[in-house]
Parts: structure tokens; C-alpha cells; sequence
């Protein structure tokens, strides 16, 4: 499964959802925004590690609306203590997606240490979290899609060709704050 | 005033009602005072870093978040607190023990010690350091900075703070 196709699976359940999305920086921002863009989505432009740092507070202080992150490999591997904090606070409503390349995608496909055996899933049971799996094709993500927890989904290496996003952070977070606290009201 | 109470005076008066945290031993009762206030959601973390995040999602969703950490955390934020609180405009009281200054006597945590003004000065976040009398007022108006800057702003509260009677 191409990372993009990850994406677009996880794009589409949010939309039929109404959750929130939090999108890791880079190209899966850049992809996420040419497949679907909705007010729903934050794109995180900076601060690698922290899309599922976000979307746990989101989640936790808007407990009626459900909210997906999509993170990735290197970026849990630089915050690794999340999944401990997650493990042990996060509420039904928060899905993890970590699109796992095994590579910094966005910088030139270098290896993590998901590409030398590191497993993703091990470490977050291991953190304490119970909901945790790894699905490899699309039926599994899917099917993960509809739940809660921590999915490690297993994409291959490669960015689509799509441009930077053409919003500026005050546009993204301003309409991207309308909309989940509009919908929290209701 | 206690030292410690004052500062929860004011996170109070500035309707926090959200709360990240790393431990300081300075920070014990105001932990304990936030931990157990039905009013506020307090948030462990692992890292200070974690949790700038933590509070920008919880201000996207409508709360008034606020960071309780030592100094040495500011020192693991700096890229979360630029590229993601000053690029987005994200507001945050950030509530520091500031130690490794006059009287500290771990020599390591002098060198952040000494760094701390200049690396808040250097990112343009406005920093106060009240007495303990002062506290309960200052905190709060840092909140209140905070909102109409859209911007972090620290409370450094340094040793000789917290050893007022």
C-alpha cells in the first residue's frame, strides 16, 4: 500500500466520521491537503513528534468529537514518550494512525529504525496501550479506521508529487478551530 | 502568602482549566493544589516538549491551558514552542520553576539556568518573575497576555521565590 492510498482511506473515514484530523508535517500533509482538503484538518507545519501530542489534547478536551491523527515512523520515534501518555490517558475517541515507511520521507527516505526490525507495536503494548495493531493492506487499515487505539499501518516508501499547501498557519488553525468547536456545541 | 498558593490563586483567577505538567521539587504543592481541582484536567507528561503539544490541542478545543515545569524543559520545547505555538499564534501560560540561579546548589543546572531569560528574550516570549505577593496577580495578567498576544508567556519563579514565607 502507497502511503497516498493510506491517506486517502484514512481521508475518507474521517469525512464519514466528522473527525478532526491532525496530519503530521511534510508530505503527508502535502498529500492529505491534494486529496481532501476539509477545515477538519490540522497540518502541522512544524514541531516534528507532536500530531499525536495535539490530537490527544483535542481529544481529551472534546470528548464527543472523534479525532484521528496521522503520524508517522520517525516522527513517534522522536517522541516516544507519547505512546506512554496515550497508553494511559487517551479516550475512546482518539485514533493514532502511525503511516510506518520505515524511512524520513520527507527528507530524502533515510532509514529509522523501523526499517532495522524496530516494531512500533511492540513498544506501544509495551507502553501499556491495549488497543494496538499493525495492519499491512488496505482492508486491515480500513477496517482499523472504524476503531480506536494505536494502528501501525505498514506503507511503502515514495511521496506523491503534490505542492506545498497553499494556506497560511493562521487560515488552517483559525477554520480548523471553527469547526471543532462549532461541531462540540451542537 | 505561601508561595505556592499564590501562583494557584492566580491560574485560577485566569480560568485555566487545563494542565500539562513535568515535575520540579519546587512545584510539588502547586502540583498537588491543580492535580486535585475538579476544575482543571491535569495532564502528566513525559517531556515538556509533549507538553506544548498536549496544550495546543486543548486551546484548539477551547481551554485555557497552562505548562508546569522546571527550567531545564524549556530547554526541550524550543522548536514546539516556534514552530508550532509562535507560528500558529497558539497562546500558552507556561508556569516555570527557574532554578540554577543565586543559592542553587546542583552545579547542573546552572547553565540553563543562566540561558533561560536570554532563550525567552531571544524568542520574543514575554517572561515575569513576581514575589510571592505579586504572584497571584501576575499570573494571571500573564494569561491575559497570552490570549491578546496569542503567544506563550512565562512566569519564572526563581529560588529565593519559593523560599518566601
Amino acid at each position: 500500500m502507497k502511503r497516498i492510498e493510506a491517506i486517502a482511506l484514512a481521508a475518507e473515514a474521517a469525512e464519514a466520521q466528522e473527525a478532526l484530523v491532525v496530519c503530521n508535517i511534510g508530505f503527508p500533509s502535502r498529500e492529505l491537503y491534494a486529496l481532501m482538503d476539509r477545515s477538519e484538518n490540522f497540518y502541522m507545519l512544524g514541531s516534528m513528534g507532536l500530531a499525536s501530542s495535539i490530537g490527544l489534547g483535542l481529544a481529551l478536551v472534546l470528548p464527543k468529537r472523534r479525532v484521528i491523527v496521522l503520524d508517522g515512523d520517525g516522527a513517534v520515534l522522536m517522541n516516544l514518550g507519547t505512546l506512554a501518555t496515550i497508553a494511559h490517558n487517551a479516550p475512546r475517541n482518539y485514533l493514532l494512525v502511525i503511516l510506518d515507511n520505515c524511512c524520513f520521507g520527507s527528507t530524502g527516505s533515510q532509514p529509522t529504525c523501523t526499517h532495522f526490525g524496530t516494531d512500533l507495536e511492540a513498544i506501544a503494548r509495551g507502553a501499556g496501550a491495549e488497543s494496538v495493531r499493525t495492519v499491512a493492506n488496505a482492508e486491515g487499515l480500513r477496517s482499523a479506521l472504524a476503531g480506536d487505539g494505536i494502528v501501525v499501518a505498514k506503507v511503502e516508501i515514495g511521496n506523491a508529487d503534490v505542492p506545498i499547501i497553499p494556506l497560511f498557519p493562521e487560515k488552517i488553525i483559525e477554520r480548523f478551530m471553527k469547526s471543532a468547536q462549532q461541531a462540540e456545541r451542537s | 502568602m505561601n508561595p505556592s498558593l499564590a501562583v494557584y490563586r492566580g491560574v485560577k483567577r485566569a480560568g485555566i482549566n487545563f494542565a500539562a505538567s513535568v515535575p520540579c521539587v519546587n512545584l510539588q504543592q502547586l502540583l498537588r493544589l491543580v492535580g486535585e481541582d475538579p476544575e482543571i484536567m491535569h495532564l502528566p507528561v513525559t517531556r515538556e516538549e509533549e507538553g506544548v503539544g498536549i496544550c495546543c490541542g486543548a486551546w484548539m478545543g477551547g481551554r485555557k491551558p497552562a505548562l508546569l515545569m522546571q527550567n531545564s524543559g524549556l530547554g526541550n520545547s524550543i522548536n514546539a514552542l516556534a514552530s508550532l505555538d509562535l507560528l500558529f499564534k497558539v497562546p500558552l501560560l507556561m508556569i516555570i520553576s527557574h532554578r540554577g540561579c543565586e543559592g542553587e546548589q546542583i552545579i547542573g543546572q546552572v547553565p540553563m539556568g543562566k540561558l533561560t531569560p536570554k532563550l525567552l528574550d531571544a524568542m520574543q516570549i514575554p517572561r515575569l518573575s513576581p514575589s510571592p505577593d505579586q504572584a497571584e496577580d501576575v499570573v494571571a495578567q500573564a494569561w491575559s497576555l497570552a490570549e491578546e498576544r496569542r503567544s506563550p508567556v512565562a512566569v519564572l519563579l526563581d529560588l529565593q521565590f519559593w523560599r518566601a514565607k
